[in-house]
């Protein structure tokens, strides 16, 4: 559009001025509607829909309070642990700015989990919302990326031990492990090279990748609108005279004031933390990592952050034993596919596939099988879109078959967790076994769950 | 529904527990106090005296102990033994080869070891409170001291002159059922202190080392408290205006 053929900006009182020359040379008024004030969200959000705005406030926070303190540390083997302890002391607020990274790195989990479990209740991955859980799966990916490697910078034992155990996990992988870890340390052991090349992917490669992945996450989501607790489609039903969805209300400024209502409180549990408690009783900050790193002396129980443990439970429970488990779980998988699939070429791959992988599971290592259960158990939330088959999004109106597979799924992810915090006893070991197969077997069962469910029908409207 | 909404508050309560961690021995609460001047001025005064001579603090600053209410000559004067500047780090002369040498560890550095030994048996606080009255005569050790709460231990009993020496004793103890046997330690032979004047004294050092791991730890508290007052504030003024925008909605 020509700039002659652009309304002036009005209702910025002296500002419409400048803010006119802009609009003449930027679609600056274009964006402000299509995202902010003529951006139509669902005007029944819930609790459940706070954690979006709140992790990009996180995200924020992260950001600037990393340049503050990318000014004071040093990545250097030598250096770093003391830069740290520095900025405690002597930077003035540096114990401040240091508290709110620190805190912000478990905070910003916290939101993510939480927001993806409401994307799990109110089915947002469902069509047509896939590419919005696909992105958002790559930003958790590389949330967690930038997590590692954030967290070997402070040159404490746990820094120094957990990269090196996770590094090593490499190491396991068929032909090209030695060398893949090798390079990823760039050194035989986590060091100096370890730590410069970390602080480079922590302070900028990741941080970049993340920002480009959320602007893409919110223009998807613009693109088609958000979900809501309800699961119905607000487009489906619009104001024949305005042509704005009935249900819905302008992102600004109905939830602009109600995600700051969001910020300021989430802003008060933050800070009681920051505050009060800032290593969380070991979790935020573990206690071993204000010993400086030594590599002559491991320490006796390696831990991961909280927010790996579930993960770190998967992998743990890789044992031989659990091999022949997992062989009897392929095996039922691959029964149920066959007894229930109409497609010919659907039964044969899954026969073929089911074969292939039982081979697998005892000519590899158990060890192997621990790293790639681990990654598979972070990647298989890509495929959710189409695991569901309820014909509803909503766990509102699923049927008590979804309920409960979710209710004891959020369950088995917290029981991981908390036996990844643990050292290893058999009776845990045990249970991270029985709740890994559980953690597989909701995704893996949810096309048969979800279509045998008995759900309730979808309202026309939102209900408020 | 409902397991869904309390689940947030699941999910606090059980990363509130505790963290798992290794040797089993009940500690005794540390009665830190952070703002007993007093109590930090003489802990710091223990801590120079006995403390920095084999153990650094590389982190903290002599000038730094005017959070506790001294002067800068008064730490001149009381607190620097060494040629070092008021403004330099505690750093010790003695070469960590040599250290491990003699004791077969070196000397671990003390600036934030209040923080590290902390565990779900206690705070850091308290592991050191009951390390440090935990010493006990063992002729088998090369020191000639042995500790309870952390067994083998390399450190000789620095503090003997003023505890004096504990023995361990092994009682028999009547439990339900059946005869235990139970490990208790025993003074043998009593210091220049009262086992009542040691207990302060060991707790003043603590006092001053949770200090030392964190200077900013009473002035991080003071912080929150008019931080969260704020926010309270905030609080009010931001729900005010979202009920104001969102009366129309319906």
């Amino acid at each position: 559009m020509a700039a002659s053929q652009k309304q002036p900006v009005t209702g910025a009182g002296p500002f419409n001025g400048i803010l006119t020359w802009v609009d003449q040379r930027l679609p600056l008024m274009q964006l402000w509607r299509e995202h902010l004030s003529e951006y139509y969200a669902p005007k029944n959000f819930n609790f459940w829909y706070y954690f979006g705005s709140l992790a990009m406030v996180v995200l924020v926070l992260q950001i600037v309070t990393g340049i503050f303190l990318t000014m004071h540390y040093k990545p250097d083997a030598a250096l770093a642990f003391a830069s740290v302890e520095y900025i405690m002391r002597d930077v003035p607020g540096g114990w401040l700015i240091r508290y709110m990274h620190s805190t912000g790195a478990s905070a910003f989990f916290v939101v993510v989990y939480l927001h993806m479990l409401r994307g799990l209740m109110y089915g947002s991955y469902q069509k047509p919302r896939e590419l919005i859980w696909i992105f958002g799966m790559v930003i958790y990916l590389c949330l967690m990326a930038e997590a590692f490697f954030g967290y070997l910078l402070p040159w404490g034992q746990m820094s120094f031990w957990g990269a090196q155990v996770i590094i090593n996990l490499f190491d396991a992988l068929p032909l090209i492990g030695p060398d893949l870890s090798l390079w990823i340390r760039g050194d035989y052991v986590v060091s100096d090279a370890t730590l410069n090349r970390f602080f480079a992917f922590h302070v900028i490669a990741i941080p970049l990748v993340l920002v480009g992945l959320v602007a893409a996450h919110i223009m998807a989501l613009h693109e088609v609108g958000s979900n809501n607790p309800d699961g119905v489609e607000i487009k489906a039903n619009k104001d024949p005279q305005t042509g704005h969805p009935v249900d819905g209300i302008p992102f600004h400024p109905y939830y602009t004031v109600k995600d700051a209502l969001g910020v300021v409180v989430f802003a008060i549990v933050f800070s009681t933390i920051l505050f009060f408690m800032p290593e969380f009783g070991g979790y935020f900050l573990e206690y071993n990592n204000f010993i400086p790193a030594d590599p002559l002396k491991t320490p006796s129980h390696i831990a991961p952050v909280w927010y790996f443990t579930p993960y770190y439970s998967i992998l743990r429970a890789a044992t031989d034993d659990f091999m022949w488990a997992l062989a009897v779980g392929v095996i039922a998988f691959v029964a149920l596919i066959v007894l229930t699939a109409t497609n010919k070429t659907l039964k044969m791959g899954a026969v073929a596939a089911g074969a292939v992988t039982l081979v697998a599971f005892f000519a590899i290592e158990a060890k192997v099988w621990g790293v790639l259960l681990m990654g598979a158990a972070t990647l298989i939330f890509f495929i959710l879109p189409w695991l569901d088959q309820s014909p509803v999004k909503s766990i509102r109106y699923k049927g008590v078959l979804f309920r409960t597979a979710l209710t004891i799924f959020i369950i088995d992810f917290i029981v991981l967790g908390y036996f990844g915090t643990q050292p290893v006893t058999t009776a845990g070991t045990l249970i991270s076994q029985i709740a890994t197969l559980v953690y597989f077997a909701f995704f893996a069962l949810m096309p048969w769950y979800s279509k045998m469910d008995k759900t309730r029908p979808e309202p026309q409207r939102v209900t408020l | 529904m409902k397991l869904l909404k309390i689940l947030p508050v699941v999910l606090l309560l059980i990363v509130s527990g505790a963290q798992a961690a290794g040797v089993e021995v009940k500690l005794d609460r540390a009665p830190v106090d952070e703002r007993n001047l007093v109590s930090l001025q003489r802990g710091a005064q223990v801590f120079v005296n006995y403390c920095l001579n084999c153990h650094s603090a590389n982190y903290m600053r002599y000038n730094r102990l005017q959070d506790l209410g001294l002067t800068e000559q008064q730490i001149r004067d009381n607190l620097l033994f060494t040629d070092a500047k008021i403004g330099d780090l505690m750093k010790i002369a003695m070469d960590p080869k040599d250290s491990k040498a003699w004791f077969g560890a070196s000397p671990p550095d003390l600036t934030v070891i209040a923080r590290s030994r902390a565990s779900h048996a206690g705070s850091g606080a308290d592991w050191l409170y009951t390390y440090l009255r935990s010493f006990y005569r063992d002729a088998s050790r090369p020191s000639g001291w042995n500790n309870a709460v952390f067994p083998n231990v390399g450190m000789p009993h620095v503090l003997w002159e003023l505890q004096g020496e504990q023995v361990m004793k092994e009682a028999k103890v009547q439990a339900p059922g059946y005869v235990k046997t139970e490990q208790k330690l025993a003074l043998a032979k009593p210091g220049t202190m009262t086992p009542i004047e040691y207990d302060y004294l060991v707790a003043d050092l603590v006092n001053y080392m949770t200090y030392m791991a964190e200077p900013a730890r009473h002035s991080r508290k003071t912080m929150g408290i008019y931080v969260l007052l704020f926010l309270g504030l905030m609080f009010v003024l931001a729900y005010m205006l979202k009920k104001e925008f969102w009366k129309d909605v319906h």
